[in-house]
């Protein structure tokens, strides 16, 4: 079982259910508080959405200041495993933990829907579960989604396949070379603009539980049990 | 015990009758206020009159009406009077939802007055104890080919979205429409449900003789001094110079009131907490303390401000946004404060509840208000205003449309209806809101009610907010019985029980009989609408002064409504979802073309008989999508509405925007309501109608069931193949259209006019 810090900043408004879901796949998901500089033993940290501290500078833009930040970064340089998501995946950008970042829809405006996403590693400890190339039908709700990097790092992205999540059929917030979410160059730090928290349970819109594999991953990498075994991890989580 | 009479604090202007009239307060208003004092008022004593006396706050004109209301009910454990109302749920939870508008702030700032409409309402919800799951909201605008239109909508629209958004609240469903009367005063109400254990349930009556108010969150500044006494003028072109009136929101700060507010209640050490909302202050302390029968003292000068040098004046009357009033228990001060500074707030001592019932507030030393707490709140005045319909509506309701020369084909007028706007997908407003956030979202916007997950729990709840002013025009009475019969046939179609409502009445000024026929008549309509669907009224807001220059709006008292879906998992969505599945019509079409899209938009005309609401049939359609959805018998389920049987089909046909493309649909209508012409069949809005799919195996127990329980039933057809041909046969035309050309108008109506 493997200890996951969610962390919570003022204005975070999905840590709630990201608990839940990592909790669903069988973690022992715990909450950290922004002014907390421990983060107790944590496996992995959790990012999760919404608007820290408002948003009113930039996307994320003040957070990286916060206390708990300092702790992430080493735990990150330790090789410690990471995820952000949404606005967590701004923050770490924005603290340099990941390459890139995060700007205004390319329509300028909010956007909330379903989209479909490719994963395209699925050696990182988020994605272990799925298949190479399988499609993903998860939501997405943000104002500043629109990945960008130098043409120059956007490139290396590409080559050391690092690019981890890319947008199919089409690109809703007008993100460089399609990319949904990215890692790391030690693959243990990941960001993904949309939401799999969200989709993480059954009965919910569209009845999909596509998201839940990311944090059922968590627990199954470095794990001893076969793929097999992992299914019933999964069957286990249907039933939550 | 000596009184202290209250003295006029330093700077305060001299009460002259200009001051009054300034006040919105009529003569004999202030005659009252003098008797009532035995003084003249001071000026902080004036502001809170004209805060309390309004309209917005004192329904000093529907008060009377309101009460005919049926509030009563097994399900109700909170009927009206509270910040929201609260009805039961299985499993000890229970569901606590409220209505507001903010229509005269956002007429003239309309991204800061939308956005702080959510967070008023938010409040008024978190206060109860209970969680904001869920945000609904029902906007009415001026036709979009003008652009101050456009700049209206768009401005809401983001508005409603970043606050709803950044608070981390799915916003489920709302309505669009759009209007010529709406051009000079759009609509913007706004809807939240939230969810309470029944037993952490808290009200808002101070309790305690020493008991201390604590103000928590925001500083106090001078925004929207008066905005309750601007929500009830009309609007003038003067009105943009109380653009400074409108508050400025700010949801992060929003965030941390409510987990602090939720976590106070939790705590135990506090009795009471009240939103510091319309009248802010002055407003939230008075209503407490009345309701517990107790005074206040409260010194103004604790209050912490925003800017130096603010008045008593100021302090009472500002509605700086994003503070709450809390009564904490003497010995829980520090406990309590210590609570909101881990959500990061300030939780500020302000005063105390005394024993003397009077309403007491003091500037250091120095009283400057002191008046009978309960009279304040007791002795505004009632009025029944004159009631009379305008007889310019009773000659519109009896004329029919021109001949027309030219002739619109069948499937030429359904295109035409698709692209219009109160027609057409919403979905360039509804991608702009969070529906999915909580992660509890069943059924998203774009349906007939939104559904959501509770946690834990097998049941689910359906939320909608329904009003079509174009009936409450034409026949009031009907139209209020048609905003409650479609909002529960909207709930029903999901499978859900509709539970109770709450409303938002939007109308003109109360003091011209014509407007006040209309509030009286679909008020009259609402109330035996919910009797007849059991489900009582639990609170809502009126709004009235909705004029500007041009006239008033057109009545429109939106309903939203809650309802209980017994087993989430068998949510019921609106769209096909399988080819070769059965289409059944259920109900009976009429030729009801009073008030209708078709008329309005094809012939250009507004009038006729609106459609009447049979509630008896209405009961039954209600109980069998009820029953039909919990047996398991229904794939989709679709309420006939604007734009009547031939838009039901379409959208049924279309599915969602998002999806690569729709059904074809293969529809033979020459059996169904057989003496009817095609634009009466396809176009007719009549009531009590829905169109349900289900799988070939189910069609026969889908019509038993329909027999079993009164309701006409009639199968026309079958689900075609993906992004084929929607064919409606009628006797005297064929409607044929690919689902992919009704898609491309329907969906892309709204953003082509938004320049997108």
């Amino acid at each position: 079982m493997k200890r996951v810090a969610v962390l919570v900043f003022p204005g975070s408004n999905c840590d709630a259910e990201t608990l839940a879901a990592a909790r669903a796949a069988g973690s022992d998901a715990f909450f950290v508080w922004h002014r907390d500089t421990d983060l107790r033993q944590a496996d992995v940290v959790i990012l999760p959405g919404g608007f820290s501290y408002g948003d009113y500078l930039r996307s994320g833009a003040i957070a990286r200041f916060s206390p708990a930040m300092g702790a992430v970064a080493e735990h990150a340089r330790a090789g410690g495993t990471v995820l952000g998501i949404c606005n967590g995946f701004q923050i770490l950008c924005e603290a340099g933990l990941l390459p890139g970042g995060l700007m205004r829809n390319a329509r300028q405006r909010f956007l909330s829907r379903p989209v479909w996403v490719r994963v395209e590693q699925t050696d990182t400890p988020f994605t272990c579960l799925y298949e190479p190339g399988e499609v993903l039908e998860i939501p997405v709700a943000h104002g500043d989604g629109r990945y960008v990097a130098e043409p120059g790092v956007a490139a290396e992205l590409e080559a050391t396949g690092r690019v981890v999540w890319r947008y199919v059929r089409d690109n809703p917030n007008g993100s460089t070379n399609h990319i949904a979410g990215v890692m790391s160059a030690g693959r243990n730090v990941v960001g993904i603009m949309p939401h799999p928290e969200r989709r993480a349970a059954p009965a919910l819109e569209g009845g999909g539980q596509d998201g839940a594999r990311v944090f059922l991953s968590m627990e199954a990498r470095h794990a001893t049990q076969d793929v097999a075994d992992v299914r019933a991890v999964d069957d286990r989580h249907l039933r939550v | 015990m000596t009184r202290i009479a209250a003295s006029p604090f330093p700077g305060d202007p001299p009460i002259t009758p200009e001051l009054v009239h300034d006040h919105n307060l009529t003569d004999e208003e202030y005659g009252r206020i003098i008797a009532l004092l035995g003084r003249t008022p001071t000026f902080a004593e004036l502001g809170i009159f004209s805060a309390l006396w309004s309209e917005h706050c004192a329904y000093k004109h529907s008060r009377p009406v309101l009460k005919t209301f049926p509030t009563t009910g097994p399900q109700v454990v909170q009927g009206p009077g509270e910040n929201a109302g609260v009805l039961r749920l299985p499993d000890g939870w229970a569901v606590a939802f409220k209505i507001e508008s903010h229509n005269h702030p956002s007429a003239v700032e309309p991204y800061q007055g939308a956005a702080t409409g959510v967070g008023g309402i938010l409040r008024d919800v978190f206060t109860m104890g209970a969680r904001p799951v869920a945000l609904l909201n029902s906007l009415r605008f001026g036709p979009l080919d003008q652009a101050r239109n456009r700049y209206l909508f768009a401005g809401v629209v983001k508005g409603v979205g970043d606050y709803g958004n950044c608070v981390g609240v799915p916003t489920l469903g709302g309505e669009v429409d759009f209007g010529p009367s709406y051009g000079g005063n759009p609509l913007v109400n706004a809807m939240c449900v939230g969810l309470l254990k029944e037993r952490d349930l808290i009200k808002a009556a101070a309790r305690g003789v020493g008991s201390v108010l604590l103000v928590v969150g925001a500083r106090t500044g001078r925004d929207g001094i008066h905005g309750a006494a601007f929500a009830s003028e009309e609007l003038t072109h003067a009105s943009e110079q109380r653009r400074p009136q409108v508050q400025v929101g700010d949801p992060f700060t929003e965030k941390l009131l409510l987990e602090a507010s939720l976590a106070l209640i939790q705590s135990g050490h506090i009795v009471a907490i009240q939103d510091m909302g319309a009248a802010g202050l002055i407003s939230s302390s008075a209503e407490m303390a009345a309701k517990g029968g107790v005074g206040v003292e409260i010194d103004l000068s604790l209050v912490p401000t925003r800017e130096p040098g603010m008045t008593p004046y100021e302090v009472l009357l500002s509605e700086s946004q994003e503070r709450m009033l809390v009564v904490a228990k003497p010995d829980r001060i520090a406990a309590a404060q210590a609570i909101a500074a881990r959500w990061e707030l300030t939780a500020t001592p302000i005063g105390r509840v005394t024993d003397d019932g009077m309403y007491r507030a003091k500037w250091k030393d120095q009283v400057v208000v002191e008046i009978p707490g309960q009279r304040l709140i007791d002795d505004c005045p009632v009025y029944q205003p004159e009631a009379t319909e305008d007889p310019e509506i009773a000659e519109r309701r009896t004329a029919h449309p021109a001949p027309s020369t030219q002739h619109l084909a069948p499937g030429e007028a359904l295109l035409t209806l698709l692209d219009h706007p109160p027609i057409a997908s919403k979905r360039w407003v509804y991608e702009q809101y969070d529906s999915t956030v909580q992660a509890g979202t069943v059924l998203g916007p774009g349906g007939d009610a939104g559904v959501l997950r509770v946690p834990g729990a097998d049941f689910g709840l359906a939320v909608t907010v329904d009003c079509n002013s174009r009936y409450v025009r034409l026949d009031p009475y009907e139209g209020g019985k048609a905003a409650v019969a479609e909002a529960a046939r909207n709930i029903a179609c999901t499978g859900a029980r509709p539970l109770g409502i709450t409303d938002c009445l939007n109308f003109g000024s109360p003091e011209r009989p014509a407007v006040f026929h209309q509030f009286k008549e679909s008020c009259r309509g609402i109330a035996d609408a919910c009797r007849a669907l059991d489900t009582p009224v639990t609170g809502g807001n009126v709004s009235f002064y909705n004029e500007s220059p041009a006239g008033a709006v057109d009545p429109t008292p939106v309903v939203g409504m809650v309802g209980l879906l017994s087993r989430v998992n068998r949510a019921v969505p609106s769209h096909a979802r399988a080819i070769g599945d059965v289409v059944f019509v259920l109900g009976r079409t009429q030729a009801e073309l009073g008030g209708s899209q078709f008329w309005e938009v094809v012939h250009g005309f507004v009038g006729g008989m609106p459609p009447r609401v049979d509630l008896g049939a209405e009961r039954r359609l209600v109980d069998y999508l009820v029953t039909a959805a919990d047996a398991g018998l229904l794939r989709s389920a679709h309420d006939c509405s604007q734009g009547g049987l031939g838009v039901a089909l379409a959208e049924v046909a279309m599915r969602g925007p998002y999806d690569e493309t729709g059904f074809g649909l293969d529809i033979d209508l020459t059996a169904y309501a057989s003496p009817l012409a095609a634009h009466d069949l396809l176009f007719s809005e009549s009531h009590g109608r829905a169109v349900v799919t289900c799988a070939p195996e189910r069609a026969t127990a889908v019509a038993a069931l329909a027999q079993e329980l009164g309701v006409p039933a009639q199968r026309v057809g079958t689900v075609g193949e993906r992004g084929g041909t929607v064919r409606l046969l009628l006797r005297d035309a064929t409607v044929l259209h690919t689902v992919d050309r009704l898609r491309e108008v329907y969906f892309s109506s709204i953003d082509q006019r938004m320049g997108d």
